[in-house]
C-alpha cells in the first residue's frame, strides 16, 4: 500500500531534477523543452496522485487536458526550433540574441 | 513489504534514475531515450494509482508521438553537441543547489503532512479500497469527459488543430520556381487580355 506523501515527494524530486536540467543545460534548446516535458510529468504525477487518494476523476480529467497542451506545446517548439536551426545553424541559446537592444 | 510497494518502488526508482540521466548525459538522442525510459516508468506508477486510461494515453501519445518527434528533430539536425555543453560544469553547483533547496522544503513538508493538514473531503493519506474487476476507468472518464467537461474537451481539440496549423506553417518551405496556376487571374480574365483585333487593308490576290 502506497501512502500519497510518498507519490507527492516523488513527483516533487522529479519537478527538482528538471528545475535542475534547465539550470544544467541552459545552452541546448532541446534539453530544455525536455525539462518542460518533465516539469509537466510531475504535475501530473501530483494530480493523478490526489485523483487516486480522494477517489475522484475530476484530477485525471485535467491530466488529460494537461497532456494536449503538452503536446500541443512539444510539436510547436520543435517546429520553432527546426525553423531556427535552418536559418541559424544553430540551437545554442547564447546565439539567439537578435532582439537583444 | 507489500508487492505493490516494491514495485512503486521499483518504477518510482527506475524514473528518478533516467530523469537524472535527461538531463546530464552529454548526446541528446540519448538524452530523448532517457526521456522514453521515464515516461514508461511513470506510467507504471499511474497503472499502481488505478488510472488506467491514463497510464495508455501516456505510452501512446507521449513515447509512440511526442518522443518520435523529439528524436527525429535530434536526428534531424545536425548539433554540435561539444559547444552545447560547454558551460555544464559551471552551472553545476548552482543548480545543485537550487534543485537540492525546492527538492528538500518539499520533501520535508510533505514528509511532515498530517491527514489533517489537507483540507476538503481528504480523509486519509491511505488509497481507498480497490475497485472491482470489471471496474472500467476509461469508462468513467469517459463520462465525465463528454457530460460536465464537454466545453473544455472542445477546446483541447482546438488547441490541437491550432498546434498542427502552427507547426505546418512555421516549418513549410515554398519553393521559388514552382509553377503553379492561379485561379483568381483564370476567372477575372477579360476579353481584351487573350484577343487583339488587327485592322489592315484586304490585299489583292496575285
Amino acid at each position: 500500500m502506497i501512502t500519497l506523501t510518498q507519490v507527492l515527494i516523488l513527483a516533487a524530486i522529479m519537478f527538482s531534477i528538471s528545475v535542475a536540467g534547465i539550470f544544467l543545460n541552459r545552452k541546448n534548446l532541446i534539453i530544455l523543452l525536455m525539462s518542460i516535458e518533465l516539469m509537466l510529468l510531475s504535475v501530473n504525477i501530483n494530480f493523478i496522485a490526489f485523483s487516486y487518494f480522494m477517489d475522484d476523476l475530476a484530477g485525471q480529467v485535467f491530466v488529460f487536458f494537461i497532456l494536449t497542451v503538452a503536446a500541443a506545446e512539444a510539436a510547436i517548439g520543435l517546429a520553432i526550433l527546426v525553423v531556427l536551426f535552418r536559418n541559424k545553424r544553430t540551437i545554442n541559446v547564447e546565439d539567439i540574441n537578435e532582439m537583444k537592444g | 513489504m507489500t508487492g505493490v510497494q516494491i514495485l512503486f518502488y521499483a518504477f518510482a526508482t527506475m524514473m528518478v534514475l533516467s530523469a537524472l540521466m535527461v538531463i546530464t548525459v552529454r548526446n541528446p538522442v540519448r538524452s530523448a531515450l532517457f526521456l522514453v525510459l521515464t515516461f514508461v516508468s511513470t506510467s507504471a506508477v499511474w497503472l499502481i494509482m488505478e488510472a488506467e486510461f491514463l497510464a495508455i494515453v501516456l505510452v501512446l501519445v507521449y513515447v509512440g508521438a511526442v518522443m518520435v518527434l523529439f528524436l527525429f528533430v535530434v536526428m534531424m539536425l545536425d548539433v554540435n553537441t561539444a559547444r552545447l555543453k560547454e558551460g555544464f560544469i559551471s552551472y553545476l553547483p548552482v543548480g545543485i543547489g537550487i534543485a537540492g533547496l525546492f527538492g528538500g522544503m518539499l520533501t520535508y513538508l510533505l514528509y511532515n503532512m498530517q491527514a489533517s493538514d489537507v483540507q476538503t473531503k481528504m480523509r486519509s493519506l491511505y488509497p481507498p479500497a480497490p475497485k472491482p474487476a470489471d471496474f472500467s476507468n476509461t469508462e468513467q472518464l469517459g463520462e465525465v469527459l463528454y457530460t460536465v467537461y464537454v466545453y473544455p474537451f472542445e477546446i483541447a481539440a482546438v488547441i490541437l488543430l491550432v498546434a498542427m496549423v502552427a507547426a505546418i506553417a512555421l516549418t513549410f518551405r515554398r519553393r521559388s520556381n514552382r509553377k503553379y496556376q492561379n485561379p483568381d487571374e483564370q476567372v477575372a480574365v477579360k476579353r481584351d487580355d487573350r484577343v487583339r483585333v488587327v485592322k489592315m487593308d484586304s490585299e489583292e490576290k496575285k
